[in-house]
């Protein structure tokens, strides 16, 4: 896969890096000379200087032939067009948008932009997790919010304690991806027995929410 | 007419003081409480604080019920940020974007904008200044 990440700053660097690391083909544009030169005796041919929002930039670092764009600049304005002009200019099939405020994730849906990411939103998940343990927390919306990946952790009072995964009445649009116990990292099986405190990633279609917190929670 | 003008720097204080002494209803938008001292003292319009593209900015403007919006902050990206919720999330009939970046006219030309490129204009200007038109243009006026 060749990956265009736009914004040099520490998500976009580590990024690149651990893309790089992953084998794939990867191009980090930086707009700000200084920024760029500290990047380039790091990351040497992998960065590339420029404005990313521009469409010249963007033809130069081979957007036409790339199959995701990554916008993770601090601004907002910038990320949002970045992704529009990849995604209307270049055709480039996957453009993913970071969103600092998450009041502009809205606005980016609204305009056309799908995928994005906001670690304001994340981070506030996790402090709401904190404060209200036992609740499904929402982490990662997909295919327009239609299915969610959830976190829910099971606390002392939760109906699945001590039940095999095949034992529970899980609704039909939702899946256990993954249960942390401790410092391991499960694949839920269907003879796998939950444990208080398990903290269980699942996957659920929009509208069973609700019975798949009964069976959890 | 009610206008709401994003970005009071020098070109957005001079169409709010113009457009305001015309006599139209003016809201102007900055993130910048200093922009505002561009405003000339009998400018009678309104000031907003906040980020152009921030809904609850452009809510506290009130522009779900101007009849124009202009987009003339210095920042290409932050214009068709704004410029595009306005249009789409609050319907106003006409929005007009300032633009310096030639190549994004094109992109967005079929967004229901009016983009103006300052860049295509003045170079078209120069080119008109160079072939003498505007030589004759000027001393015509003086003549007059």
């Amino acid at each position: 896969m060749y990956i265009i990440v736009v914004g040099g700053g520490k998500v976009g660097f580590y990024l690149t890096s651990v893309l790089k690391e992953e084998g794939h083909e990867v191009l980090l544009i930086e707009k700000d000379l200084g920024r760029y030169m500290a990047l380039e005796t790091k990351l040497e041919e992998l960065v590339f200087h420029g404005d990313g929002s521009e469409v010249h930039t963007l033809e130069a670092a081979g957007a036409a032939r790339a199959d995701v764009v990554a916008a993770v600049t601090g601004r907002d304005e910038d990320n949002l067009v970045i992704c529009q002009v990849a995604k209307k200019r270049f055709g480039v099939p996957r453009v993913i948008g970071r969103v600092s405020n998450p009041r502009n994730e809205g606005a980016f849906r609204a305009l056309g932009i799908e995928s994005t990411i906001s670690g304001t939103r994340v981070i506030y998940s996790l402090i709401v997790h904190e404060v209200d343990a036992g609740e499904l927390i929402p982490l990662l919306p997909l295919h327009r919010g239609n299915m969610t990946i959830v976190e829910v952790k099971l606390k002392a009072d939760s109906p699945a304690l001590g039940q095999l995964v095949r034992e529970l009445a899980l609704p039909k649009d939702s899946i256990l991806i993954s249960i942390l116990r401790g410092d391991d990292i499960l694949i839920p099986r269907g003879e796998t027995k939950l444990r208080r405190d398990d903290t269980i990633l699942a996957l659920v279609k929009k509208g069973a929410e609700k019975a798949l917190k009964e069976v959890l929670v | 007419m009610r206008l709401v003008i994003i970005g009071c720097g020098v070109m957005g204080a001079l169409l709010a003081n113009t457009l305001s002494q015309e006599g139209h209803q003016v809201t102007i938008v900055d993130n910048d409480p200093k922009a505002f001292r561009r405003l000339r003292e009998d400018f009678d319009g309104k000031t907003v604080l906040g980020t152009g593209f921030d809904e609850e900015v452009l809510e506290r403007a009130a522009v779900g019920s101007s009849d124009v919006v202009l987009a003339v902050t210095n920042n290409d990206n932050v214009n068709l940020f704004a410029a595009q919720l306005v249009r789409k999330k609050f319907g106003v009939p006409r929005v007009l974007v300032r633009l310096f970046d030639p190549e994004k006219e094109k992109i967005y030309q079929d967004e229901g904008l009016e983009l103006i490129c300052l860049t295509t204009f003045g170079a078209r200007a120069f080119q008109a200044a160079l072939t003498n038109e505007r030589s004759v243009e000027s001393a015509q006026a003086f003549d007059r």
